[in-house]
């Protein structure tokens, strides 16, 4: 029964995907379904998660065939609270859909490839194979593909074009450095791998494995310097589209670093770790400056994506339960707060017509409410207190001057100040200055409870976490607890 | 043996990625192919060409007595065959469909994603 659940998050958007392969022509039937089987996710996901945190790390193995030779999903604290996260994220982009999506797009799988993405997401969430995690990130790359070049406008294909061929390579990578590792201990489950890979020796080879996942997931993850296709590609498909690629597909990537770089190469930390953390720097200065010198909307913030990865790689790099902890909360934080922004740069486009910060204004005298939104995320993303971004922030901080990475730490800090900075040009240019361009049109917006509902959703959600944060805080404590105690997780995976 | 197919794989290495860099979005193409056959490859060296026999227990005998061929590299290859075959295929229609739209097949052409103030 236990095996089953952990197996459901992967079997209700299949499913669902391909019933609605059959509905495809009605879009009422198929946004029903759809939102049905986003919810559906979020219960089994709880029920998997209360029953993870009751008894701990639970493993399904697929076929029976014991750890080391077949396919294992393990479900702990963390992948399961990032299932959670990913439901969440999966009802509130149904919902916005349902008014921002056209017509068009609907009739020619919009709802089929969103729910085989989310099948890739949940899968490369439990699995404990490395090639099985392979096999699940095609799924979610090849779903995302169609998404990004669905409707065929000439930006989106060609941001598809730098999409498609970027991933392509970073999974030819991927595989690469699959073949070496497999070379190297002939095993391909992850907790295996990691007892195996202390017998090589030979730390040049296996230092040179590390660096091919490095660059790979580092490609997916969106790390400095392989960051430049987010921005030439995220921005080009519809918001809905744009809003969970940025809430889970670079999320995914930091989530395959954290779990490789945990359980399989922790032999020679130093060095690895500490390219991560150098990158980490790198990533977090970077994102933010490029951030600075756009003007439009959806750019500035797919800048901010890049910056805020590098918070989750400090995270990593550091490798104490403290810092760990700190990046698990982070996930929650920022997968919020950006898919809230993404949301709202949606309803201020549909409003006004435009991206462009120059001929945006006037925002907060027409349209209060939003604007109130948009301060709740900003800040946050910023880390102003009381807003969540301010803890998982502060968290971070801690944890790396508690190991004495204090340049670090005060970088930290500064992109912190730099991301206000950014946040406030948003606000001033699209808030509160006076709209000169009268040229800019203002739609009244029709189907009001399609566009608000998710961001009163996730604002809601925000408040929640800057107001508990301690409890959230309890879950990554033990999310991380359970990353850095692999002994415990090798020993339930394997049997013995 | 070992040496010549580490040659091969180089070679599809390094043609793949000089025809991932040209400006013509059919040479892209073709250069992401010759990549993922460039993997398909190296796993298959990784896991060993040192025997034809196949890995069965015979009567009488318990456990696999060596040497016997590895099974796993050539079903981690199948699967990355497929998966390549169907990111192609994609792939292809994608430049068709970029091509019709843009007018152009210079990479070069296609830099309005970057641009500050375009979009």
């Amino acid at each position: 029964m236990i095996e089953f659940l952990i197996i459901l998050p992967v079997i209700i958007p299949f499913f669902t995907g391909a019933i609605l392969i059959a509905t495809m022509k009605s879009r009422e039937i198929s946004r029903t379904i759809s939102l049905a089987s986003a919810f559906l996710l979020l219960v089994s996901s709880l029920v998997l998660f209360a029953v993870v945190w009751i008894s701990g790390i639970k493993v399904l193995y697929v076929g029976s065939w014991k750890a080391p030779f077949g396919i294992s999903f393990i479900a702990d604290v963390f992948s399961v609270s990032m299932l959670i996260m990913t439901a969440v994220m999966l009802i509130t982009v149904t919902i916005y859909s349902f008014s921002s999506i056209d017509s068009g797009r609907e009739k020619y799988g919009f709802w089929v490839f969103l729910q085989f993405m989310i099948m890739g997401v949940c899968g490369s969430f439990l699995t404990g194979d490395i090639f099985n995690l392979f096999v699940w990130f095609e799924v979610m790359l090849m779903s995302s593909f169609v998404l990004i070049a669905l409707g065929n406008e000439k930006f989106q294909l060609e941001g598809a074009i730098k999409y498609v061929t970027i991933n392509v390579i970073s999974s030819v990578l991927f595989l690469s450095a699959v073949g070496i590792l497999y070379g190297m201990t002939g095993s391909l489950n992850m907790a295996d791998l990691a007892g195996k890979i202390k017998l090589v020796g030979n730390n040049y080879l296996i230092n040179i494995a590390a660096l091919f996942f490095l660059t790979s997931f580092g490609i997916k993850a969106a790390i400095f310097p392989l960051f430049f296709w987010l921005p030439a590609s995220y921005p080009t498909p519809p918001i809905p589209v744009t809003a969970i690629f940025s809430a889970l597909l670079t999320k995914v990537g930091v989530y395959a670093l954290i779990r490789v770089f945990t359980l399989v190469f922790t032999t020679d930390v130093s060095f690895t770790h500490g390219i991560i953390l150098a990158l980490a720097g790198l990533t977090m200065v970077t994102g933010v400056l490029g951030a600075a010198a756009q003007f439009e909307f959806r750019r500035i913030l797919a800048f901010h994506i890049v910056s805020q990865i590098g918070y989750l790689l400090l995270g990593l790099g550091l490798f104490t339960i403290n810092g760990l902890s700190a990046t698990v909360f982070f996930f929650f934080h920022i997968m919020l707060a950006k898919t809230n922004l993404f949301f709202i740069s949606g309803i201020v486009n549909r409003i006004y017509g435009t991206y462009d910060l120059n001929k945006l204004g006037g925002i907060y005298k027409n349209h209060p409410f939003i604007s109130i939104m948009f301060m709740i995320s900003a800040g946050s993303l910023a880390g102003i207190p009381p807003f969540p971004g301010f803890w998982a922030k502060l968290f971070v901080i801690k944890a790396a001057f508690e190991s004495h990475y204090y340049f670090l730490g005060a970088v930290a800090i500064i992109v912190s100040i730099l991301t206000l900075y950014s946040m406030l040009k948003i606000w001033n240019e699209a808030f509160w200055k006076k709209n000169e361009y009268h040229y800019a049109k203002q739609e009244k917006l029709t189907h009001r409870f399609g566009w608000y509902a998710p961001v009163i959703v996730i604002s809601v959600l925000m408040l929640l976490l800057s107001v508990f944060p301690e409890h959230i805080y309890l879950v990554a404590q033990k999310a991380s607890e359970q990353i850095i105690n692999s002994a415990e997780y090798i020993k339930i995976v394997i049997g013995k | 043996m070992y040496l010549l197919l580490s040659i091969l794989i180089g070679v599809l290495f390094t043609t793949g990625i000089y025809m991932v860099l040209r400006r013509s979005i059919v040479k892209l193409v073709i250069g992401l192919a010759l990549l993922t056959h460039a993997a398909n490859l190296l796993i298959f060296v990784a896991g060993r060409v040192n025997t034809p026999i196949p890995p069965i227990i015979g009567k009488g005998e318990d456990s696999l007595i060596p040497p016997f061929a590895d099974p796993i590299p050539q079903a981690l290859i199948l699967t990355a065959i497929v998966i390549s075959f169907g990111l192609t295929a994609f792939a292809i229609v994608l430049i068709k469909r970029t091509y019709k739209q843009t007018g152009t097949e210079d990479l070069d052409d296609l830099n309005t994603t970057d641009k500050i103030d375009k979009l």
